[in-house]
């Protein structure tokens, strides 16, 4: 009996201790990264490829989310408002809707799916076939090489990703209300415009950066510290999309909490 | 002159290396050999600074390599090596040439395009490989002209010392044959000081001016390798016989 309690202790604090440890070398590992984003050299090439892949790429499907998003979101608003005769606030609610919340949030979210598990699952490979020691025996610093470009890169489009996306939801929106809950087409227009203020779209392009940057971090991350062999480049690519979307939403929470609250 | 004194690195329970103490003089061709799993490629990683030892010191020309902070530092010392994968370590990403020129487009060797190009294309040619392999990409090769490959790659910028680690491993026997003669040229004809970790024993006889045994994380015999055959040591007459029986136990 005497030696269950400290054992059951230990067996509760180890992870906890591992927890705390894998949050330390995250932010070791992020404060490392920024500072090769700051300090040349500085790789253009990969930069803009970076920026094609994370996003240009990101564009066919955070557009199809958003539009998606938004026709839903007028229908929903519509048949919800409609129990206090409130149909006419849709124009109003899906674009500060989108442009606050869904736009940022669900764009991060299908940013993580497509970017973090691609990163991850590339650099994953790459350690595990040796191409990062290369790298290092060819006089370049994977942390500059690898990952400042795509921090950098997923920091910057992101934001845009997000502007873009919340611009074809307010689209999707306005399709459904003029198609099937007859709206005037430059009514729902005016209404959107005169009621948006720069604030609900700038905190979302805010977001956007943020959420970027954690999926880039998670992204790299999970594929430096990638195991051996085909099954540790896999848990690599889970981890980083798992870590990523919940980054995305915690952080969206904190945001929301820092920039809307009374 | 690359030298090793009292290295050791453990990971986690796992004592890898327990005070390996080796001279590889320089222009001379150092081969290690050793069974799988005996720390081979962890030596050789710590010299290069990919791993850092627990104890000893490793100093090149007398300096200590395993201290080198600043960027610049490491930058002076890792532009003195070159090095050949075990899997090649293309990057999979670019073209061919690409590879062989990576440095030689970026950092302090940077020169214009065109230049780091005809580099390239020279160097192929030293491995063997035509022209037209230049501007395929490393997964459209087969394993011996990735081999090339790399070692053009690990040349490109002319280095002072080249490591080779497996350069055989994978490759049918004529090919290993063809690999060995190519590394060995190289070296002699460049000057090159050469360190190869291998257990292909015709590796060993090809390319080594100097043979080192590594065996339960010491150096157990270090010789010239007109010296190897002759040694009474239990440990390297079992392994270059290729033995069952003897003192290197056969589950490891």
């Amino acid at each position: 009996m005497t030696g269950a309690l400290p054992a059951a202790l230990a067996a509760l604090g180890r992870p906890v201790l591992a927890a705390l440890a894998a949050v330390g070398r995250v932010v070791l590992f992020a404060i490392a990264a920024v500072g090769h984003m700051l300090r040349p050299p500085f790789y253009a090439r990969e930069f803009g490829h970076a920026v094609m892949q994370i996003g240009w790429n990101s564009l066919p499907v955070v557009g199809m989310t958003a539009i998606f998003t938004g026709g839903a979101l007028a229908l929903q608003i519509y048949a919800g408002g409609s129990r206090f005769n409130a149909e006419a606030v849709v124009p109003q609610i899906v674009a500060i809707g989108m442009a606050r919340e869904l736009g940022p949030v669900l764009g991060g979210l299908m940013v993580a799916a497509r970017v973090a598990s691609s990163i991850a699952a590339e650099i994953g490979t790459m350690k595990v076939t040796e191409q990062i020691d290369a790298l290092v025996t060819l006089s370049t610093n994977p942390m500059k090489y690898l990952t400042a470009p795509r921090l950098l890169a997923a920091t910057l489009t992101v934001p845009v990703l997000v502007g873009v996306g919340d611009a074809i939801g307010i689209m999707g929106g306005w399709m459904v209300g003029i198609t099937r809950l007859d709206f005037n087409s430059a009514t729902y227009l005016k209404n959107t415009m005169d009621f948006l203020q720069f604030w609900d779209v700038g905190s979302g392009l805010v977001k956007g950066a943020v959420f970027g940057f954690l999926v880039a971090l998670m992204g790299c991350y999970h594929g430096m510290n990638s195991a051996r062999g085909a099954q540790g480049v896999g848990a690599a690519t889970k981890a980083a999309v798992v870590s990523a979307s919940v980054l995305i939403l915690a952080s969206n929470y904190i945001l929301t909490e820092v920039f809307f609250s009374a | 002159m690359i030298e090793l004194r009292g290295v050791h690195k453990a990971f986690g329970a796992n004592r890898v290396l327990q005070g390996v103490d080796l001279v590889i003089p320089r222009g001379q061709s150092m081969v290690i050999i050793g069974g799988s799993g005996t720390g081979k490629s962890v030596l050789l990683k710590c010299v290069l600074g990919l791993v850092r030892p627990d104890a000893g010191s490793i100093t090149l020309d007398g300096q200590d390599v395993t201290r080198h902070d600043s960027g610049a530092e490491r930058d002076a010392f890792l532009a003195r090596f070159g090095m050949l994968f075990q899997g090649g370590a293309l990057f999979d990403s670019m073209r061919v040439w690409e590879n062989v020129a990576f440095r030689l487009m970026r950092g302090a060797l940077k020169r214009p395009k065109a230049e780091a190009r005809e580099i390239a294309l020279e160097k192929l040619r030293r491995v063997g490989l035509g022209p037209q392999v230049a501007d395929l990409y490393p997964a459209e090769l087969s394993g011996g002209m990735q081999k090339r490959v790399g070692l053009a790659r690990a040349i490109a910028a002319n280095p002072e010392i080249i490591f080779f680690d497996e350069p055989t491993t994978g490759l049918d026997p004529i090919m290993s044959g063809v690999i060995n003669d190519l590394i060995r040229e190289i070296v002699v004809e460049m000057g090159a000081t050469a360190m190869t970790i291998t257990h292909d024993m015709s590796s060993v006889r090809a390319i080594a001016d100097r043979v080192a045994m590594l065996h339960g994380g010491l150096i157990r015999w270090t010789g010239p390798v007109s010296e190897m055959d002759a040694t009474p040591d239990l440990y390297v007459q079992q392994f270059i016989h290729g033995r069952a029986e003897g003192p290197i136990p056969s589950v490891r």
